[in-house]
């Protein structure tokens, strides 16, 4: 499944891009699995394993880290937002 | 009802966007204009990071779920992004209502919200170069999640 990845913040400069198409394997379904396959990368992708200081939003849409990536077209990842 | 809503570098006029909503025929417009403040001696700017084709339609959520909670005519939201030095407006959230309750406590809703369910980030910089993200604040989840216990007017 090929699918559209967004950095913002320190996840952004922690990767080096702000973004990325990428192709996954079939056992990856849900945010929680992306960040684990992203973690197993290494180096600048250890900060997908900080999982506890992360939030997604699915097409545009918050949702939990244990949201189902099925069919979804961009998931974005960031730390918890801190505008206003 | 009329919402209006702004997610922009360029700064913006707080008494022409109230204008906007005192014209709408309510008695009562209420305002909160958000100003990047030197939390540190040496802080010299905010920089907001925005996700701009989400940052839109969250603000656009939040202002319309005020709409269901109190009887607004007018709500504007108006968010900037990029760097802005210490003194800039960085966020207008103005609201009008027949009745000045109304208006007060969905401006407070709607700013409460704005800053825990919209996606922006904070950066501050310092007059050495350096910089830091801003670390969410858990007073800012508490002051969002009180409305949902507070019942509606």
């Amino acid at each position: 499944m090929k699918l559209d990845l967004l950095y913002f913040s320190w996840v952004r400069e922690a990767v080096g891009r702000d973004g990325e198409v990428v192709e996954l394997p079939t056992e990856v379904a849900t945010v929680d699995d992306l960040l684990a396959w992203l973690a197993a990368r290494g180096e600048g992708y250890g900060v997908f394993a900080t999982t506890e200081r992360l939030r997604c939003a699915i097409d545009q849409t918050f949702a939990p880290l244990s949201a189902s990536i099925a069919g979804a077209r961009e998931v974005a990842i960031f730390p918890p937002v801190t505008g206003g | 009802m009329s919402i209006l809503i702004g997610v922009q570098q360029a700064d913006f006029v707080p008494a022409t966007e109230l204008e906007r909503l005192e014209a709408l025929g309510g008695g009562a417009v209420a305002s909160f204009t958000g100003i990047v403040r030197a939390d540190a001696a040496d802080t010299v700017a905010l920089e907001l990071e925005t996700y701009p084709a989400m940052a839109e339609q969250a603000l656009r959520a939040i202002a319309q779920t005020a709409t269901e909670r109190w009887p607004l005519l007018g709500v504007t939201m108006i968010h900037r992004y990029g760097r802005l030095p210490v003194g800039a407006r960085i966020v207008l959230v103005g609201t009008a209502s027949r009745h000045r309750g109304a208006a007060m406590e969905a401006c407070a809703f709607l700013i409460d919200w704005a800053k825990t369910a919209a996606p922006f980030w904070k950066k501050e910089w310092q007059s050495d170069g350096a910089a830091h993200w801003v670390e969410p604040r858990a007073a800012d989840d508490a002051a969002a999640a009180a409305w949902a216990s507070r019942a509606p007017k």
